[in-house]
């Protein structure tokens, strides 16, 4: 492997659909099973985890060269929790409704795998540049991955999209159709478990085409 | 020891700064987050008590706030109250008129029941029917009542139906054992002068 590695064109790319953490990577698992059940919370958890991901990235670039190799997941981990907490604080203050709504995740991104694996593969090898499109494909990568499971459980258990009622409204009788399920657990299971094959069926095609 | 300051140092210095600026920002928003805690309730006040004025609302004692109208007249009670639900603890704000005889609103802050289902607790569509009852003897819920029957307003609350434990758990374990503590200290005289136990 060339000690570059490859370019921040490359890792921009590769982050948000080839190598898309939820779908290929398989990495942020606990947010996306668990803040899906709607648009708005899922974008929220996107955000703070696009925040976390750039500055934690940024931070160990610029420190790599410093850094001691068997000390280095220590600071990773110093410096997520860090800006974790920040955007807990900032969430709590301007965004207090949705805040409550995530309860335990926000702090929980602390132990989100994605960005330690950024940080581990991308950032303490490469440049800041580089980190920082690499963290910026990512997040987009990461968010792309939630918007497409909390699109599909939210439709389903509330026919609304962003809150934004679309069909089986609030006192109509259709109301009755309200697949609740998908908005819990289960729920969160079924959609993961189906879109994964999606997206693996959609990687083998496209696999399948270039060899040919 | 100098190997260990060697390899160390980063550690300890990014800590002390990381330190420094969680702080910073902790010492920057956390006045507008306690803001947010207390609005949260406060917010709500107006509409568990008809008429009442945010601004002037006092607190009196422990989950006991004072709700009075725009010319500083005692007009109701607001009571946060908590209890056991069907998944978790369900914490709801009770509003009782100025003699604490009648349930003027009631308010959800806070539940986690099965979506779709206990969750409606907190839609005013079903929690309304609160507004109106007797608060001088404990609230029962029934199964499949008429519309002619919510309108008595005997203390009989129609249950949601598939969700008959969460309906039961609002009424039995938050809504009457709250109202009635309130009613027995209000009655004991500890909640006449609200202004000196504000301090407290």
């Amino acid at each position: 492997m060339a000690k570059d590695g490859p370019t921040s064109l490359e890792r921009f790319i590769n982050g948000i659909l080839p190598e898309n953490p939820v779908y290929r990577q398989i990495l942020g698992m606990c947010p996306t099973l668990a803040v899906t059940s709607c648009m708005k919370n899922a974008m929220t958890m996107a955000a703070a985890v696009a925040f976390v991901l750039i500055c934690a990235n940024l931070v160990v670039s610029l420190i790599r060269n410093i850094l001691q190799p068997h000390l280095r997941i220590l600071v990773f981990t110093l410096t997520i929790a860090t800006f974790v907490t920040i955007a807990d604080k900032v969430l709590a203050a301007f965004m207090y409704d949705t805040s409550k709504q995530l309860g335990p995740y926000i702090p929980l991104i602390i132990v989100n795998c994605l960005i330690i694996c950024r940080c581990e593969v991308c950032a303490s090898k490469q440049g800041v540049v580089t980190a920082f499109f690499d963290a910026v494909g990512n997040s987009l990568g990461f968010a792309l991955g939630l918007a497409t499971m909390a699109t599909v459980r939210e439709l389903l258990a509330t026919g609304s999209w962003f809150d934004i009622p679309l069909f089986w409204k609030e006192g109509t009788p259709s109301e009755t159709y309200r697949w609740s399920l998908m908005g819990l657990a289960p729920g969160a299971f079924f959609t993961l478990g189906l879109l994964l094959g999606v997206a693996n069926w959609i990687a083998e095609k496209f696999a399948k085409k270039q060899t040919a | 020891m100098t190997k260990y300051i060697k390899q160390g140092w980063l550690v300890v210095l990014l800590a002390l700064a990381f330190g420094a600026a969680l702080a910073g920002v902790n010492r920057a928003l956390d006045p507008k987050i306690k803001l947010n805690e207390k609005n949260a309730t406060y917010d709500q006040v107006p509409n568990v008590v008809p008429g009442a004025d945010k601004e002037k609302t006092q607190p009196v004692a422990k989950n006991v706030l004072q709700a009075f109208d725009k010319e500083g007249k005692p007009i109701g009670w607001v009571i946060t109250a908590t209890g056991m639900g069907y998944a978790d603890q369900i914490k709801a704000l009770i509003g009782l008129n100025a003699d604490a005889s009648k349930i003027t609103g009631i308010y959800i802050l806070d539940q986690k029941e099965t979506p779709g289902l206990g969750s409606k607790i907190a839609t005013s569509k079903w929690n309304s029917q609160f507004i109106g009852q007797p608060a001088n003897e404990p609230l029962s819920v029934h199964k499949r009542m008429t519309e002619a029957q919510k309108q008595e307003k005997n203390g009989k609350i129609d249950a949601i139906s598939g969700a008959t434990i969460s309906s039961k758990a609002l009424t039995d374990k938050v809504v009457n054992p709250a109202v009635a503590e309130f009613r027995t200290a209000l009655q004991a005289g500890e909640m006449t002068k609200p202004k000196e136990v504000e301090t407290k």
